[in-house]
C-alpha cells in the first residue's frame, strides 16, 4: 500500500480525496426515502390486491374471513357471472350491456368535445376578437358552477328538443360539460406555443383553418392525448348524469355496476361484486398505462402555463 | 421619388397606451432602413403594423403605391424573417420553403424552381431534407430569409434576425444580409437594437423613442450629426461624453466654458449665433479626442483614471475638469493609470446641444 500512496504523490496528485465522492447506498436518508416509499406503495397496492385475490376466490372460501390469504382453489366463475350473468332488477346480462352503452357514450362524446374544445382554444390563443377575454372569463367561470344546479335545466331542455332519455342526449351533455376545462387546457396550450409562428403562417398566406391543421395540429399531440384522458375517464366514471339523462337499457356500465353491487336480494356475492368492480376500472387504468407517458409531458408542456 | 413603402400619419394604441403617434415614414425603392431602438420603442411594433400582423389606430400605410392599411398580410407582398426563425418545427426545410407556395396554389413545377432557386442563393442545397431541429442557429435563419425569398416579395421585413445567434454567427450573417441586399435590390426594412448591426446594414437608420422617430438620416450623419440628445448617447459605444457647461464671450471669441475650463468653439459649424450665457452641452466622441500629438492651439491636461485595453484600441477614462471623459485611441499606445496626458478636441467633429430643448445647435 505505501508504494501505491508513493506512485500516486509521483504522479502529481497529493493523497487525499480525489475523484467522485463515493456514495453510501443505506444512509439514513435513503432508509427514511424508500421506507416511506415502501408504505405509500403498499398503501395503495393492499386493496387492490384484497379484490382480485377475493374476486378468484368462491363464495365457501370467502366466508372463511381470511380476507388477505391467496386462493385455495382459483375460479373464473365470478368474473364470467359479474361481464354475463348477473342481475340488475329485471335484466341478468351482467356488466356486458353497461360496458358497450358506456363505450357508445365515452366514444362519442370524447370525439365531439376534443373537436370542439381545441378550435375554441385556438381560436381564443390566436384569433383574439372583442369581447374574447369575456368570452373566456364566463366559459371559464362554467367550469366551477356545481352540476347539480344545472340538472332540473338540463333535463327541460333535453325533453323540449326531444332527446330526453336517449344516448344521444348524455353525449350532447358531456360534451357541453367537458367544455370549459377543454377550452381552458387548449387555449394555455396554443398560447405557449411562438407567436411567431402564427404570425409567419399568416405571412405565408394561410387561413384560419390552414393555420390550425397544418401548423397548430401537428404540434399539439400532447395536449390532445391530455384532454383525451381527462374525457375518457371522466366520462367513463361519471354516474351522476347517467343515472338522470338516461333510460335503464341505456345505463352506463357505473350505474350497472352500482345496481349488481348494491342489489338487496339474495347473498352479497363478494367475489362477484371485486370482480365487477375491477372489469369497470380497467378502461381508464389501460388509458392511463397506454398513454401516460404523453400526459405527463402535455401537462408539463402547456397545461399548468397560465 | 419612387416610394417603395409610405406610412403616414400612423398611430397605434394598446388601450389606453400609446406606442406609435402620427409617424410619417417614406421608404425608397431598393432602399435598406433600418429601425434602431432600445427594447420598448415602437419599432417592432411598426414592423407588424406594416406587415398587416397589427391594425393600425389611425392612419395609412402603402406599400408600391397601393393602400394596403386594410388588406391581410399575404396580399401586402411582403416576407417577413423572425428573431426566433419562427420555422414550421415538423416540416422538412422544403416544405417550410414552398408551405407560402402551396397555399397559394403555385404550380408544383413553379414552387420547385423557386425552391431551388432561394436554395442556391442561401447555400442551403444540402439541408432540403432536413428538420428545422437538425439544423444550427444559423442554418434556420438562412431558412427563414429563404422562405420570404420564395415568394418574390417587394419588400423584405426583418425583425431582430440576429439576436438569437452568437457573435460570429452575427457578424457573418450580417453580412450574407447585404449581399442578398446588393444583388437582389429589394426594399428590406430591418429591426434591430444593435447600432453596430444598423451603422453596417443600413442606407439610411431611423432611430426612434417612445413610439416617435427621433432622427433619420444615412448612418454618417446620425453617427457624426445627431439630432439631439438622445441620438448622440445612443449610437457609438463607449457613448459620447457629454459636458454641461455655457456658452461665455471673451472679446469676439465663442468659448464653451464647463467648470472653469474654455474650449474655443470657432471650428464649430452653428447655423445660429451663440448667445453669452446659453446654457449648452458639449458632446464629444471618444476617437475625436487627440492625445498627446496634433494636439492643435488649445490644450487641456488630464489624468489617467483607468485604461481598458482592447486589442486594437485602447480605451482610457480621464479624469479633467472635474468630468470623467473616455477617449479612444490606437491599441499600441498604452498610459499606466495616473499617468498625465495633454488632450486636443477637434470641434469640428463635435456637437453643441441646447441644454434645455435637448437638441442640436
Amino acid at each position: 500500500m505505501p508504494d501505491a500512496v508513493t506512485l500516486k504523490t509521483a504522479g502529481g496528485r497529493a493523497s487525499g480525496p480525489s475523484g467522485p465522492k463515493p456514495k453510501r447506498i443505506i444512509s439514513p436518508r435513503n432508509i427514511m426515502l424508500y421506507g416511506i416509499l415502501f408504505v405509500a406503495a403498499a398503501y395503495y397496492l393492499l386493496p387492490l390486491y384484497v379484490m382480485m385475490v377475493t374476486s378468484l376466490k368462491g363464495m365457501p372460501e370467502i366466508r372463511l374471513g381470511n380476507i388477505f390469504s391467496p386462493p385455495v382453489e382459483i375460479t373464473f366463475e365470478p368474473w364470467v357471472k359479474a361481464w354475463a350473468t348477473a342481475c340488475t332488477g329485471l335484466n341478468c346480462d351482467g356488466l356486458s350491456r353497461g360496458f358497450w352503452n358506456s363505450v357508445r357514450i365515452t366514444v362519442p362524446s370524447v370525439i365531439i368535445s376534443i373537436a370542439i374544445a381545441s378550435v375554441n382554444g385556438y381560436a381564443l390563443a390566436n384569433w383574439r376578437f372583442k369581447g374574447s377575454e369575456v368570452f373566456f372569463s364566463i366559459l371559464v367561470v362554467g367550469a366551477f358552477i356545481p352540476y347539480q344546479v344545472m340538472i332540473y335545466p338540463i333535463v327541460i331542455v333535453l325533453r323540449e328538443i326531444g332527446v330526453y332519455g336517449s344516448l344521444t342526449g348524455l353525449i350532447i351533455v358531456h360534451s357541453i360539460f367537458g367544455m370549459p376545462i377543454l377550452t381552458l387546457l387548449f387555449r394555455n396550450y396554443f398560447a405557449s406555443l411562438p407567436q411567431e409562428l402564427f404570425k409567419a403562417a399568416r405571412i405565408d398566406g394561410a387561413g384560419f383553418w390552414q393555420i390550425f391543421l397544418k401548423i397548430m395540429l401537428p404540434m399539439s399531440l400532447p395536449i390532445f392525448v391530455v384532454a383525451m384522458i381527462l374525457q375518457v375517464t371522466g366520462i367513463w366514471n361519471d354516474f351522476l348524469f347517467g343515472v338522470v339523462f338516461t333510460r335503464p337499457e341505456y345505463y352506463p356500465m357505473t350505474v350497472q355496476l352500482n345496481n349488481i353491487v348494491n342489489s338487496v336480494q339474495g347473498v352479497k356475492e363478494y367475489n362477484v361484486n371485486m370482480a365487477a368492480t375491477i372489469l369497470t376500472g380497467l378502461v381508464p387504468l389501460v388509458v392511463y398505462f397506454v398513454s401516460g407517458r404523453l400526459f405527463v409531458r402535455g401537462i408539463a408542456a402547456g397545461a399548468v402555463k397560465g | 421619388m419612387n416610394s417603395s413603402v409610405s406610412i403616414r400619419d400612423l398611430s397605434l394604441n394598446f388601450g389606453s397606451v400609446s406606442v406609435l403617434k402620427d409617424l410619417n415614414l417614406e421608404i425608397n425603392d431598393g432602399e435598406f432602413l433600418v429601425l434602431l431602438g432600445s427594447s420598448g420603442c415602437g419599432k417592432s411594433t411598426l414592423l407588424n403594423c406594416i406587415a398587416g400582423l397589427l391594425d393600425a389606430s389611425d392612419g395609412q400605410i402603402f406599400i408600391k403605391g397601393k393602400n394596403v392599411t386594410w388588406e391581410e398580410p399575404k396580399d401586402r407582398g411582403i416576407g417577413m424573417v423572425f428573431q426566433s426563425y419562427a420555422l414550421y418545427p415538423q416540416m422538412s426545410v422544403e416544405k417550410n420553403l414552398s408551405f407560402g407556395l402551396q397555399v397559394a396554389k403555385v404550380p408544383q413545377q413553379e414552387i420547385d424552381k423557386r425552391v431551388a432557386r432561394a436554395a442556391e442563393i442561401l447555400q442551403i442545397q444540402p439541408l432540403l431534407k432536413r428538420k428545422p431541429a437538425e439544423l444550427s442557429g444559423g442554418q434556420r435563419q438562412r431558412v427563414a430569409i429563404g422562405r420570404a425569398l420564395v415568394r418574390d416579395v417587394d419588400v423584405f421585413l426583418f425583425d431582430e434576425p440576429l439576436s438569437n445567434l452568437d457573435a460570429k454567427l452575427r457578424s457573418e450573417l450580417r453580412v450574407e444580409i447585404k449581399r442578398l441586399h446588393q444583388s437582389l435590390n429589394n426594399t428590406m426594412i430591418y429591426v434591430t437594437h444593435d447600432q453596430i448591426e444598423a451603422l453596417t446594414l443600413a442606407d439610411r437608420i431611423a432611430i426612434m423613442k417612445n413610439g416617435i422617430i427621433q432622427q433619420l438620416a444615412d448612418p454618417t450623419t446620425i453617427y457624426n450629426k445627431p439630432r439631439n440628445l438622445f441620438v448622440a448617447g445612443f449610437i457609438g459605444s463607449p457613448s459620447m461624453n457629454f459636458l454641461r457647461g455655457e456658452i461665455t464671450k471673451q472679446g469676439d471669441q465663442t468659448f464653451f466654458t464647463a467648470n472653469g475650463v474654455n474650449f474655443s468653439v470657432a471650428a464649430y459649424e452653428a447655423p445660429e449665433a451663440l448667445q453669452a450665457g446659453r446654457k449648452v452641452i458639449l458632446g464629444v466622441r471618444p476617437e475625436h479626442v487627440k492625445v498627446n500629438e496634433n494636439l492643435g492651439a488649445e490644450v487641456h491636461e488630464a489624468t489617467v483614471d483607468i485604461e481598458e485595453p482592447m486589442g486594437a484600441d485602447n480605451l482610457l477614462w480621464l479624469k479633467h475638469a472635474g468630468h470623467t471623459m473616455s477617449v479612444r485611441i490606437n491599441g499600441a499606445r498604452r498610459f499606466s493609470p495616473g499617468s498625465a496626458l495633454k488632450l486636443g478636441f477637434d470641434m469640428s467633429l463635435a456637437s453643441l446641444f441646447d441644454a434645455e430643448t435637448e437638441l442640436r445647435i
